[in-house]
Order: C-alpha cells, then structure tokens, then sequence
C-alpha cells in the first residue's frame, strides 16, 4: 500500500517534466522570446532595441537550454530553460509583466477561488447524486423517463447561458444578490450564493445523467437479486447495497478534481468579478502575459497529478477488495 | 406445501409478449426436493424467480397461481410479499461470486437477514450467525464473519449464501444450479451440505438443474422441462428407471459414458424453439423421434402412466431411443506408436512484482514441470479443476503463451524458442478448438472469412476460388451446409458455432487437435453432437486429440489415454482403463468419485475431499495434494514424490500409490 | 456581375473530405451487416430520427456555406480582372439581402425602427431626438400599424405553401411505405413518422421565417446593424467544423495508440500512456489557451501568408481544431487501450494468433473492427460537448477569429448588452437558442446511437 502510493508519487515526477517540456516548446521554441517582444511591444515600437531591452528585463536574452559562454555550473542554469522552467519545481514562477512576483499573487487569489469552487463542488455533488438517486429508483417509469429528457436539455444549455441567464434573472431583474464582486470575511456569502448556485445548477444534467447509468448498472447486478429475495425492502436494497457499491466509481471519479478546485473557474469568476485565480488565468491569457499563463499550467499539472494520486488512496479507502490485498 | 398452478411468466420485448414459461403445474411437500431438470432456456431459471417473484425488469407475471400452505403468492401486496423472500422461502443463486454484495462483510449480509425476519440484533444475532457458518461448515467462523466476500473462495462464497438462505429459517429452499459454477470435489461437498441441512430441517426444496448426476444425487422427484413447459413428472425411481417421455429418454441416451464407447451418442436433431416463435401443438414434434401427425395439431395433455408418474405425450411406447440402434463407429486400433507429440519438464511462470520498484517476488507456477507425449490419431485426455493449469498447458503447447522451461517436440523438432516463419510452419501440425464457441468466433466476420484465415496466413490455399472450395468442403466435413459459407456467426446456435472453430482449425490439415473444453458450454444434447462429430472426424483424418476437460463422463466415453492435473502439475496418467478403472493417485480416485451419477445406484463410497485448490502462487511444500489427501504422512509434508511406474503406460507421483 | 473566382478554404477541402468519408463509410457499412443492423436500429428510434432530420437542416446549411468564391469586381477592358477581398459563399448568396440590408445599429426583431434616438432635421421642425424609421426593415410599408397584419398574412401564405410542400412529401413517403395509416402509427421500419413530424415543423418554421426576412430583421440587428438572423445562419458552419473536424483530427491518433498500447503492450504501453497522462495532467483550457495563444503570435508574426482575412480566419479555425483535438484525443485513447487489452484476451484473437497470423493484420480484422462501435459513440457524443466548448472558448478570447461569426462571437459581442438599458435581448437570446437546438439534437442523435452500438444494451 505505502510502496504502492510511493511508486505513484516517484512516477509523478517524470510526467511533471514531460508537462514542463511541452510549455517550454509552446512558449519558447514554436515563438522565439523576438516574436513575444514584437507582441508585447505593439507594431509601432519596435525596434531593435526596443527588443533587446524588453528580453533583458525579463531575461529572455539567455540562450534556450545551454549557456556555452558561462560556463561551469551556469552552462545549464544561466538558460532560459532553467530560469524559466526547472525553477517553477522549487515554486519559484518568477514575475508577471505588471512586476508583481506570481507565487504571491497564486496564494493570495487561492482562498476566493476556494470560496466559490469549494461550496459548488460539494453541494453540486449532493444534489446530483440525490437526483440520479431518485431516477434510478424510479426506473423505467415515466417520472424517469422525462427526468433523464429534462437532463439532456439541460446539458444542452450552454455554460454561458446559465451564467449570463442567472446573473441577469437574479441579480438584475429580483436584485436578491449583487451582481458581482467579492467581500472580505463573512460578508463574502452575499457575493458567493449566486455563483454557487448557478455553478451547481449548470452542473446538474450531465451529472445526473451520468451518476444514474452508473446506479443503472449497479441495480442489474446479481448480489441485488440476492438483497431482494432475503425480503428487504426497496429503499434498504438502494441505500445500503446499491448506492454504496455505485458510489465506488463516483467518488474515485470525483476525487481527481478536489485539488483542481484551487484553480477556480475561468468563467464564473470572470463573470462575477470574484478575483480568485481563474480570473487571474484569464486576465492574464487576455493580456498574454505568458509567465502568468506557463506558471498556471504547471501548477494546475501539478494539482491534476495529486488528484491521480488522491484517486488511487480513495480506491483503497472505499473499496474493501483493494484495501485488503 | 408449495403448490404451483399453470403459471404463465413472460417477458415484454418491443411490442409483444413472450411467454417463456407456459402454463407451468407442481407441488413441494414438506421435506421433498423436487428438481425441475432442463436444457439451457427452457424456462427453470425464471420459474424460480416468477415463485419468489422475483422476475428481471422486463418480466411479467402473466397467469396461474403460486400457494404457500395455501396462500396464494401472486395475489400478495409486494409489502406483504418480502415477509415471505428470505423469510418462509429463500433461494440460492448459480454464480456465487457475483451474488453476493462485495463491499459489505459477511456479517453483515447475513445479519440484515435475521434482522429483517427474526428481529434478531446485536449479540444474540452475532451467536446465531456463528451458528449458522458452523452449521454450512466454514471453519474458523469468528474470523469468518467480519470478512468480505473477494477473501472467501469460491466453495465458501456458495456456503455463505447457504447460510444466508437458512438465516430466516424458510420452510422452502430453492437452488438454482447452486453447483454448476463449481468444481467437482467442491460440487460434492455442497450437495452432500444440502442434502444434510435438508433432511435436518425438513425443508421442502426446489433445486433447479440440469445436469442429471446431480438430480440423481439430491431429487425425490423430477419434473422435466422443455421450451418453457413441464414435459414429464415422476419419482426418482420412476424417472430413472423407466422415463417416458423421448425427450427425457434422449436425454439419458446423449450422456457419454464408458458403456457407450465405440458407439455414436444419441443426439437430439435442430433445436428448441425461439419463444417468438412456438409450435401451435407438441412443442418437441420437430426434434422427436416418435413425431405423429396429431403431434403437430394438439398439445398432449397429461397422461398418468403409473401412479406418480405423469408425461405430456401423444406416443403411448415404450421406449423411443433404441440404444441398440447406434452404429457403432469403427475405432482406430492404434496402438501406443512413437508419439507425435513430446512434452517434457514444460513450465509457465507468471512473475508477481511488487513494492516501488516493481521487482519479481515471486512466481505464479500456472505450469510447474509437465511431461506428456500424444500418439497420432489418439485421444490424451488432460483432466483437473479450475485453476490447475490444464488451459494454460494447452496455450504453451501452441506457444501463445511463451514457456518459461522445457520442451514441447513436435514430430521430432523442437518449438519452443521458436519465432518467425519456422514457428508458422510448425502451427499447421496444431491447432486449438476453444471453450466458448461465442467468444472465439469473430462476430464481424462471416463464416467463410473466419474458416479460410488460417489457410491464408499460412499460405495454403492462395487461389480464391480453390480456397472457396476447401471451405465448402469443410463445412461440409463438419455438417454444416454450404451456404453457411456467407453468413455472421451470430445467426448459429452454440453447438453450430463449435463446428465453425472445429472447421476453422481443421482447415490447414493438423495431425493434432487441442480441444480446451469444447462442449463445457454446451448442453448435454448438443455436446453429444460436438463428442460424435469429433470422434468420426479423428476416424476419417486420424487427428490426435489433446482433450482438456474437467468432465470424467467424456474422458470416460472419448479418451484413450488420461493425465491427470492438480496444481500445475501431472500426479497420474495412463491409458484410460488403467487411469479410470485402478485409480493410484489420491486425488484421481477422490474426483472420481464426486462426481455425481446419473443413476440410482452408485456412489455409496464417496470419498470427500476437504477444502479447495490452493493458490498456484503459493503451492503447499512437498505433495501439493497433502493439505486435502487423507494418506499424508509427514513424508507428504516434507517431499515432492516422485514419479511411480505402475505399468508401462501408468504412472503415478504419490509416496503411497494405490 | 461578370463572374467570379472559386475560393478553396482549407475548412472547405475538409469539410468536402468529411462528406466524401461519410458516403465511403455508407457504402462500407451497407456491406457489414453486423453495422447496418446497428444503423437500422438507429433508424427505426423515433426520437434519434427526429433529431438526425434536425441536423440534416443544420448540415445543409453548414455545406451551402462552404463553397465559397470571390466575385470579380468591375474593371476596364483588358486590365486584368481584380477580385472583391470578400470572400463569398453559396449561402451568402442565397440570402443575400440579409447580407446586405444592414441598418445603422440596434433594432428589436420585427421592428419598423430603429432602437437608438438620433438627432433628425424634420422641415419646420427643426432638429428633433427620435428614433428614425430603419432604412430596410419594414421599409415597404406604408404605415407601420399594419405591420402585424402584413407579418400574420405574409406567415399564413408562406405557412400554407409549406403545408403543402411538407403534404406532397408525406405522400411520396406514405405511398412508398404502405399507406398513410403504417407511416402514421410507426409500423414502418424507419422511423419515417418522426422524421416526417420534424420535417413539418421544421417547413413551418423556416419557410415564413425566411419569407418574411426579406421584408424585416425577424431576429433583429446587433450593435452594427446587422442582421442576427444572418449570423445565426453563419455560426452554423463554424460550430459544424469545430464539432466534426476536431473529432476527425484526433481520431487517428486516438485509435492508432489506443489499440497499439493495448495490444503489444510492455514498454510501447508504457511510452503512450506515458504520454497521455502528461498531457492529461495540463488542464484542457490552459493547454488550449497557451497553444491558442503561441498560434496567434505565429499568425500575427506572418501576415503574408493569408491573401484575405477569410483565410486567415479560416487557418485560425482550422488551428483551434488541431489544438482541441490533441487535448481530446487522450479520452478515447484510453477508451480504446482498455477495450483492447479485453479484446486481445479473447478467443477468436488467439485462434488467429495459433495460425501465425502477423500482429497488424489481427488488428485491421479482428480488433479494429470490434472497437467501431465505440469510436462512432465517441464521434457523435464529443460532437456537441465541441459545439458548447467553442462558444466557452471564443467568450474567453482563445477561440475562433474575432472576425469569424460563431456562436461564441456572437455572444460575446452581446454580453455587454443586457446591462444596457433598455435591454438588448435578441442577439443573446438568438444564438442560445439556436446553439441550444444545435447541441439538443446532437446529444439526441448520440443517445440514439448511443443505445443501438452499445453491445451490452443490445
């Protein structure tokens, strides 16, 4: 067991560099650090000069991966491939092109995107699962049947609906909550319910529909004809054998994204000017500012890669057959 | 007690309704075991669930009446209908190991039984489990109880749900085939477990079945069923010494058994109707021997013959399948000549690794030092339970899967260690006839395609017309029509479908044929078939046989010779009279003798084997056998024994043979 | 007009490739009868033939909108001929007034002016603040308060026409079938009745619709007067490239590895899944930002490459769909390893091994052709979740051009829109919908497909 969460933790470091290569390809070798300074700059301020200044401040002017001139030690670490990419492994990010250093920033913006991530996921996954609960039992009935219907319209709703619909119904026209922005402390929830309402509300018909196929192919199994002859009642042969044999899949599937919460939503927290970290990502893909966005991918690997190994601790806490071999 | 009248259960597929059980009669009494005998799909499964009512989704009770002491089942409330599920009546179902939840213990799921009928918590129903685990023979039931089910073997699995049946103390057991998914020695053990339990209690039973060694075993009376009706009620003794009925009688004469050797099994020609589809009057007419021309207007009604003994036919004879009448087939006198094929010290290891860096700790031993040797045109039986390593030799035979030592000489060269080309070569002289004819046959390809693969990759019939033609002759060999030639797997039957894999490796001309269970799957009617068809085919092409089965009844009927397998190894082997007659070795004589007979008389001396196989990860030190073996001695425990020349053709590894 | 010039897009050679693979893949399949029973089964679900009819609507639209040419301007004799910059399609000029009548700003659907007050000089007036009438929509009439009764009258007459049109189709069809009375009921094997529903309403909807967007904006103009209905019309496309050619891109590599990894497995199984886990591990809207964004540079960096802005758009769309496809393909690559290494086990694989049979040659006949099922299920389910990201995508700036209409453009032009006052309601409310019924019968159609490919559902 410990060998085994072991041999997955050492596995994650080569895939941690192979992310760490493919940014650093997309960043640096498809665009040299001259094209970005003609970016960055604008049409009608570059100049040679302009260039090299601009590299210089940020240190682009190293060469990719081996510093011949410097040698010893800095042939390796005086190149933009270890300034800019190996560094991020001890949580050095470096500057974004406001000069503010990036570690601070991702640590100050983790706690409002917890805020709203956090509350939607766990209430999201109550619901859904109460939801694919209730379908499953009610199977092959018409109650299912138009429940599974209103499901997939509902997955067919655009994201962008639910936030811009909701945001205007609410807010706007019943003006029960602001439209956006965020609080200090616990003047926070008047800014957090609508978010988290809407997030869980968009989440709903792919989940359900989901979660019900899973219970689905749990009720067709053998060991539930057996609770049914030993004269259970219905609701015990779902609570007590069904939904914790289902909940196996679900939770190990759920887990992966717990530590991908920190990253927050790219589109709520945009839309209701929470200034969590995906409002930091899109601020900053908007300003193309590429540190902010390299440091982000790395860290949301990072956090993917917990999530595998949270996924795998999960499996043998849930499920007795792995636990005990 | 039970008392079941013209039950009707059906199943609503797209617009209509199939009745799978059609109008369905009989009675339990108190302390009777009724056994409802029948093929695969007559309706004896969805019985048992139509009387609990416990019918699959699309299932639909259509008519008649169930009577528990009287009081009639169908008409309950579903609220008042679980008092009686696992209460007055409980069941037990055909595959343990999916039947029980995996994620809850063992106390658990016995627990919610008593407290759902007895209202028994906490303590007292802690001591009444014990009980019960004691009383279904689990040893060490303490540690038993807080455990899951993937920690039980397979034999435990099946006590476990015994246990959890006799929980709410049913007047009504019912089985459903409780011991088709297991070995033979565990097999006996549950039945004699059953039988004791039922006689202890008095409980009436309903044991669903299809294999008549085991209805001879456990039944006191037999209904026999086709296509979804009841054909034939009797006593044991009536049922086994005089059936009536031709489908029952043809059923007996399909049975391989020594006494039949050299002849042709009866077999039952086309078969059972599509429930879509039934014949208006006797729904055997088609296939039956004795068909008359009201057999195919009228339903027969039933007929007392003699007191007890009721049958569903219009022929009033006496006999319908005249064993005499089986040609007999002529049997190639071949004598042990120079075997065909050598196997010497072959092993296949599995490594398990383990800890972070995945190192080998270990092996598997699924093969551990087998030697056989296979004379042309005869047939070597290999024989053992499952997880013994029979299939896994028969794969390192054809190097699907590469041997970890050893040698496997085919006429003379060697194949292991070989690749490329040479390999390909030396794969025309073998080929393999695989257990399950719906998995081994491509369900993308059509019959055609499917036979003339091998001739393509081996590069023998190049020509598309004289391939066509060879597998027209073929199927012709097999006796399938030629038009079978252009159509998809899935339009056969099961037994058809054996043919195309016997037609598919026959097509590049083998001298031996590795047949890994090939009627396993099959019914007993349909395996006669395959057994008959593979006998006249090693008489016209003097193909050798390795036959891998764990069913005594064909080795007895098909094999010349015999090896027997426990835990990756051979402990006997022989011809076929010596192994089969004079048995040496312990477990040879113990297999023998559980499995269950389809007659009256017979086994009286049982020998019981305790306990199941153990692990191949793990083989017990010295004799792998002495854990189970009522000889060991501390020899047993201590050495592995050596080989034993009983005659020159028996053998024997066992430190006390005979 | 003295002529044109054919315009080739690189989406136009793709989308024409996709339809050539369609009708290949149609004749292969009416060769397998194990497939064309699965289709058959598709064909007889009402709800999946209903929704297939829906698509088939889009998927015109989408193809008259991929041929695409460059009208010849009006030059002197013998100086050689000099085509418009715009590029042109099929559709554009079929419906071409809503190309061309654009009015100055906002107008709410159907109206007869204009949703902003300007300054007017009125003769003996002087300079009023009013809302001016629209130069084209309603234009013809007169007064204003007949509006409702010339759209109800112009409706009915277009209605009935459709009414007719759809009955003379639903006699072709009864009569090819055995009577009104099977077709109705469903008794036919395909499920012609829901088909012929949807037809209906379909017919009812669009032909008034169109006739009356001669006359009026029916959807309204957006900030710079254009027509929504247009737009609308014009996202068709870009979601259908972006649903069908991602797919398209990432399916080879998907199936290759994926079956590759589960059949020699050892060290090759370890290199993909190696691979798939590192680009699992980025997440998808950050890999695609940073790809999207490195792309942009490129293209910025070279504008020479592109000879008009259509094309360039047209490379950017064709690039998203590379960029989405290689941070989706991993999914079924899995899929396909896990159903491989099931299969591989199987019998009828180790009876063509025992012949000797070469490695690729079991997986083109026997593993490849067992796994189709579940590369359509994919192709069909990805298929909308691709029409809902670009919207998300384009709304977040690292989707489709700016210059391009999709549905993401259009509704991020719109967001700031329903904070106005009054509100501007139409343009949002146009591109859900339509995406809405876009996507709706996508997951429809997949669900069917879905349920008639599935082996354990059969």
């Amino acid at each position: 067991m410990l060998a085994y969460i072991v041999r997955r933790l050492l596995y994650a470091i080569p895939i941690l560099i192979g992310v760490n290569l493919i940014t650093f390809a997309l960043f640096f070798v498809v665009n040299t650090p001259d094209d970005m300074a003609r970016m960055q700059l604008g049409v009608k301020r570059v100049t040679p000069e302009a260039i090299e200044k601009w590299k210089v401040e940020r240190g682009y002017d190293k060469p990719l991966f081996v510093n011949a001139a410097a040698g010893g030690l800095d042939t390796v670490t005086d190149t933009i491939f270890f300034e800019k990419s190996a560094r991020m492994f001890v949580g050095d990010f470096g500057r974004a092109e406001d000069g503010r250093d990036i570690a601070r920033e991702i640590s100050a913006r983790m706690v409002p995107s917890l805020a709203i991530a956090l509350p939607t996921f766990i209430l999201g996954l109550f619901v859904t699962i109460t939801f694919a609960l209730t379908l499953a039992f009610f199977r092959a009935t018409a109650f299912d049947f138009w429940g599974v219907v209103l499901c997939v319209a509902a997955m067919s709703i655009s994201g962008l609906f639910y936030i811009i619909g909701g945001q205007y119904l609410i807010a706007k026209i019943w003006r029960l909550v602001p439209i956006s922005g965020f609080g200090d402390g616990l003047d926070a929830w008047r800014f957090l319910i609508l978010p988290v309402v809407i997030g869980v509300v968009s989440g709903i018909g792919s989940s359900t529909r989901w979660y019900r196929t899973i219970f689905l192919e749990e009720v067709s199994k053998d060991y539930v004809r057996t609770a049914r002859a030993k004269g259970l009642p219905e609701t015990i042969v779902f609570f007590r054998h069904i939904l914790r044999n289902a909940l196996i899949p679900i939770l190990t599937g759920v887990v992966v994204v717990i530590p991908l919460l920190f990253m927050g939503s790219l589109l709520t927290e945009s839309f209701f000017g929470i200034p969590g970290l995906g409002s930091y990502t899109i601020d900053a893909i908007n300003a193309q500012d590429f540190a902010v966005v390299r440091s982000m991918v790395f860290i949301g690997s990072v956090l993917y890669i917990i999530g595998l190994i949270l996924t795998d601790i999960s499996y043998t806490l849930v499920d007795p057959r792995i636990r005990f071999s | 007690m039970l008392e079941v009248k013209d039950l009707r259960l059906g199943f609503s597929s797209a617009r209509q309704m199939l009745a799978a059980v059609d109008g369905i009669s009989f009675t339990i009494a108190k302390g009777e075991t009724f056994a409802l005998l029948g093929e695969s799909g007559c309706g004896k499964s969805v019985t048992a669930q139509g009387i609990l009512r416990l019918l699959p989704a699309a299932g639909r009770v259509l008519g008649g009446s169930v009577r528990l002491d009287g009081e009639e089942l169908l008409a309950l409330p579903e609220a008042d209908m679980r008092a009686y599920r696992g209460g007055r009546m409980a069941m037990i179902f055909q595959e343990p190991a999916t039947s029980l939840n995996p994620v809850l213990t063992v106390g658990r799921q016995i627990g919610e039984v008593l407290e759902r009928h007895l209202d028994m918590t906490g303590e007292p129903a802690r001591q009444r489990m014990l009980e019960l685990l004691r009383q279904v023979g689990i040893a060490d039931p303490e540690r038993r109880l807080d455990e899951y089910p993937f920690q039980l073997s397979g034999g435990m699995k099946q006590r476990v749900m015994i246990a959890i049946a006799l929980a709410g103390e049913p007047e009504l057991l019912i089985a459903d085939e409780p011991t088709t998914a297991l070995d033979v020695t565990v097999q006996a053990q549950i039945l004699d477990l059953l039988a004791g339990l039922q006689a202890e209690r008095g409980m009436g039973m309903l044991l669903i079945t299809h294999d008549l060694g085991v209805v001879a075993r456990m039944a006191h009376r037999i209904g026999v069923m086709y296509a979804g009706e009841l054909v034939e009620v009797a006593s044991r003794e009536d049922f086994f010494t005089n059936p009536r009925h031709p489908y029952t009688q043809a059923l007996f004469a399909a049975l391989p058994e020594v006494s039949r050797r050299g002849q042709k099994l009866v077999t039952i020609p086309g078969q059972v109707p599509s429930l879509a589809a039934m014949p208006s009057g006797c729904r055997f007419a088609d296939r039956c021997p004795q068909v008359m021309a009201i057999c195919r207007e009228q339903s027969p009604a039933w007929r007392e013959t003699t007191a007890g003994h009721v049958v569903r036919c219009h022929w009033q004879g006496d006999r319908a399948v005249d064993d005499a009448a089986c040609h007999s087939l002529t049997e190639l006198d071949l004598q042990a000549a120079q075997p065909f094929l050598e196997v010497a010290e072959l092993k296949v290891h599995f490594p398990i690794r383990k800890g972070i860096l995945q190192r080998i700790v270990g092996h598997v031993r699924a093969v551990d030092g087998v030697a056989l040797a296979i004379a042309p045109g005869r047939t070597l039986a290999l024989v053992g339970e499952s997880g013994c390593g029979k299939t896994t030799v028969g794969k390192a035979l054809l190097q699907l899967i590469k041997p970890s030592a050893g040698s496997v000489r085919l006429g003379g060269s060697e194949l292991v260690g070989l690749s490329g080309r040479r390999l390909r070569a030396a794969r025309r002289h073998m080929q393999m006839v695989f257990q399950d004819p719906f998995a081994s046959l491509n369900p993308r390809l059509r019959v055609g395609e499917i036979i003339a693969e091998g001739m393509g990759a081996l590069g023998l019939e190049k020509e598309r017309a004289a391939q066509t033609a060879a597998v027209i002759a073929l199927l012709q060999q097999v006796g399938l029509p030629a038009e079978a030639v252009g159509r998809f797997p899935h339009e056969f039957s099961g037994g058809q479908r054996q043919r195309i894999a016997i037609a598919r490796a026959l097509a590049v001309q083998p001298q031996l044929l590795i047949c890994d269970e090939p009627t396993s799957a099959l019914d007993v009617s349909v395996q006669a078939q395959i057994l008959n068809l593979l006998k006249a085919l090693q008489a016209d092409l003097g193909v050798a046989y390795l036959f891998i089965t764990h069913n005594f009844a064909v080795v007895e009927y098909l094999a010349h010779d015999v090896a027997v397998m426990y835990l990756g190894r051979i402990v006997e082997r022989g011809q076929a009279e010596e192994v089969l007659r004079t048995p040496q070795h312990p477990y040879t004589r113990a297999l023998l003798s559980a499995v269950p007979v389809p007659r009256l008389e017979g086994g009286e001396q049982r020998i019981r084997l305790p306990g199941e196989t153990p692990s191949p990860a793990n083989p017990p030190a010295g004799c792998h056998f002495h854990p189970r073996c009522p000889k060991a001695t501390d020899l047993c425990r201590q050495t592995y024994p050596e080989t034993t020349t009983i005659s020159a053709t028996h053998s024997v590894a066992c430190h006390f043979p005979g | 007009m003295s002529g044109f010039q054919v315009v080739v897009l690189w989406s136009d050679v793709l989308v024409w490739l996709l339809v050539l693979a369609g009708i290949g893949v149609g004749v292969l399949i009416a060769k397998s009868p194990p497939l064309l029973a699965a289709w058959r089964r598709v064909g007889a679900n009402r709800v999946g033939m209903a929704s297939a009819t829906l698509l088939l609507a889009f998927i015109v639209i989408g193809l008259l909108d991929s041929l695409h040419y460059r009208v010849a301007l009006d030059g002197k004799p013998g100086v050689k001929t000099q085509y418009a910059i715009e590029v042109l399609s099929v559709l554009d000029a079929l419906v071409t007034p809503l190309r061309t009548q654009n009015e100055k700003t906002y107008s709410a659907p159907f109206a007869t002016h204009l949703y902003a007050k300007e300054s007017i000089e009125r003769p003996g007036l002087g300079t009023v603040r009013e809302y001016p009438r629209l130069k084209f929509g309603a234009s013809h009439l007169a007064d204003t308060a007949t509006l409702a009764d010339d759209v109800a009258a112009t409706a009915l007459r277009t209605g009935a026409l459709a009414l007719f049109a759809w009955l003379a189709l639903a006699a072709v069809v009864a009569f090819r079938c055995g009577g009104w009375r099977a077709v109705w009921r469903g008794d036919t094997v395909f499920a012609w009745n829901a088909v012929l529903a949807t037809l209906a309403a379909i017919l009812l909807v669009l032909v008034p619709l169109f006739a009356l967007a001669g006359d009026y904006h029916v959807f309204g103009t957006d900030k710079v007067g254009q027509d929504v209905l247009y737009q609308i019309l014009k996202s068709v496309r870009t979601a259908l490239i972006i649903g069908l050619v991602t797919t398209l891109v990432m399916l080879p590599m998907a199936v290759l590895l994926g079956i590759v990894a589960g059949y020699f497995r050892g060290w090759i199984d370890d290199v993909i899944q190696y691979l798939y886990t590192v680009l699992n591990s980025i997440p998808g809207v950050l890999l695609i930002a940073a790809a999207v964004l490195m792309m942009q540079v490129v293209i910025d960096t070279h504008p020479e490459w592109f000879a008009t802005a259509a094309e360039r758009a047209d490379l950017r769309l064709l690039a998203l769909c590379f960029i989405l496809g290689i941070t989706s393909w991993t999914g079924l690559c899995r899929l396909l390893r896990g159903e491989t290494l099931k299969l591989r086990e199987l019998e009828y694989i180790q009876a063509a091994q025992a012949f000797g049979v070469s490695s690729w040659r079991i997986i083109l006949r026997h593993i490849l052709p067992n796994l189709m099922h579940i590369v359509i299920i994919a192709l069909v389910m990805d298929f909308s979740g691709l029409v809902l990201a670009e919207a998300v995508l384009s709304y977040v700036g690292i989707g489709v051009d700016p210059t391009m209409t999709s549905f993401g453009t259009m509704i991020n032009n719109a967001r700031m829109e329903l904070g106005r006052e009054p509100v501007v309601w139409w343009s949002l409310a146009a591109a859900f919908a339509a995406m809405f019924l876009l996507v709706l019968a996508a997951n429809l159609f997949a669900d069917a497909v879905r349920d008639a490919f599935d082996p354990r559902a059969a």
